[in-house]
């Protein structure tokens, strides 16, 4: 395959990196202009992963944290396709997620919501994409947790997702949102994103026919990651 | 043709720690955590360990910082198919550390990288390219870490840099002592000294 590059990152798709109502934004957004570069090999390659850096149960995170029973909750299923903008799938691409548990208690030394931990309950799991760019998780729905902002915010239940598809120039991290919540308008973070269409895509949407009768109800979640072009055009990458 | 659009980002939260470096968070789960070494015990070149502390923009340091560090080996190859040259046996090139919950610092092993093919035929000098999330950052900040030992006279990349002054916010500083070579690279997100971002 010759390399070529990755479309230009729509950053009118994406939150801005100043968002005052997401107060800790504040100090921790770049003032300055970003550098923009055209892609050198230095992001069009990223790290390879194998199924032998996982083990299977890795993406069941109602039993691989099992302590002799199963975690309080929801039995949900995550499962998605990772797709580039060319509507390609994503092969063989690591998908890590973690979340808080049905009560909305993080399994971390620094929460300290009074909710409490859940004995069967990690909070993590990571697969790795099939031939055609299809993912899969078995998890409990987590719960809403308040969090420090406004003096009564609080976030909608969600599950963190990190991808890293093919480049370095396509590593992502998202949240997936659960269809019909009420708090994702209210969510200062959610709506720092600033189009409705780009909000509905972390939206996980409801699907029966995947649920599995007396056991599972399941959510769909696509994740799409930077498509590049089929071809190099005059700048080539290499000097060779 | 109907393209779509790249999901939003969202910060990756104070608990990132949870599904990144679950230890940290304070359990453990996994077999293998990912990303704690980069080179492996094959690598050829100098064995160097790069440390740093990320600053907010009103001085202090950023104790939920995540990052990735990704390189190539000290021939310059990167440990990818469409790079397609060969690296040693075990060398990834692929690192992930989080910042000390006290301090804020932050530390990763190497080996350091050698030139590598930028555009039109251009050299890149060495660098390394990183990646930082954390609480309050919406869309992780990439950047480069360059060595301050090295020639980094024609680098196209610290070239686009217009304010000149500004190219030292990328270049690592070297120390040697008994325990071997540590280049120190701080990241200022916001403020003074703020550090050069790339949109890549
Ligand atoms: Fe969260």
């Amino acid at each position: 395959m010759k390399p070529a590059e990755y479309y230009m990152r729509d950053r009118q798709h994406h939150a801005p990196a100043l968002t005052p109502d997401y107060k800790t934004s504040l100090t921790r957004s770049p003032q300055y202009a970003l550098l923009s570069l055209e892609n050198s090999l230095s992001e069009i390659t990223g790290p390879v992963f194998s199924h032998n850096d996982i083990d299977p149960l890795d993406n069941d995170l109602i039993k691989n944290y099992s302590h002799g029973g199963d975690p309080i909750g929801e039995r949900i299923i995550v499962h998605g396709h990772v797709l580039d903008e060319n509507a390609q799938p994503v092969p063989n691409t690591m998908v890590e997620i973690w979340q808080a548990n049905a009560g909305g208690r993080y399994r971390h030394k620094k929460d300290t919501y009074l909710a409490p931990i859940d004995p069967n309950f990690g909070g993590c799991g990571r697969t790795m994409t099939d031939a055609d760019g299809y993912y899969y998780f078995r998890t409990v729905k987590p719960g809403a947790y308040p969090w420090r902002n406004w003096v009564n915010n609080w976030r909608p239940a969600h599950i963190h997702v990190s991808v890293f598809g093919a480049a370095f120039a396509q590593r992502l991290i998202t949240q997936l949102y659960f269809e019909g919540d009420p708090l994702i308008a209210k969510c200062p973070i959610v709506q720092t994103v600033p189009d409705a269409a780009a909000i509905e895509q972390m939206v996980a949407k409801l699907d029966m026919n995947t649920s599995i009768p007396l056991d599972s109800i399941a959510y769909r979640f696509d994740i799409v990651l930077r498509g590049r072009r089929s071809t190099l055009f005059e700048n080539r990458l290499e000097g060779n | 043709m109907e393209y779509l659009k790249e999901t939003p980002s969202q910060t990756a939260g104070p608990y990132v720690h949870i599904g990144l470096a679950p230890k940290a968070a304070g359990f453990d789960i996994f077999k293998q955590e990912l990303g704690w070494d980069i080179a492996g015990p094959n690598a050829a070149g100098e064995r160097i360990r790069v440390e740093g502390c990320v600053y907010d923009g009103t001085g202090a340091p950023v104790k939920d910082v995540l990052l990735e560090a990704w390189q190539a080996n000290a021939d310059g190859h990167y440990a990818h198919p469409e790079d397609g040259r060969d690296v040693e046996d075990g060398f990834r090139g692929w690192g992930r550390v989080i910042t000390d919950f006290d301090t804020g610092l932050w530390g990763f092993d190497t080996v350091k990288p050698g030139t590598t093919s930028g555009r039109n035929g251009t050299t890149q000098a060495p660098h390394i390219n990183l990646w930082i999330v954390a609480r309050g950052i919406n869309l992780g900040l990439n950047t480069r870490l360059y060595f301050d030992d090295c020639d980094n006279s024609a680098d196209p990349v610290l070239n686009l840099i217009e304010q000149t002054h500004r190219r030292q916010t990328l270049i690592a500083t070297r120390h040697e002592d008994s325990k071997g070579v540590t280049y120190r690279f701080d990241v200022h997100i916001q403020g003074t000294g703020e550090t050069v971002f790339l949109d890549i």
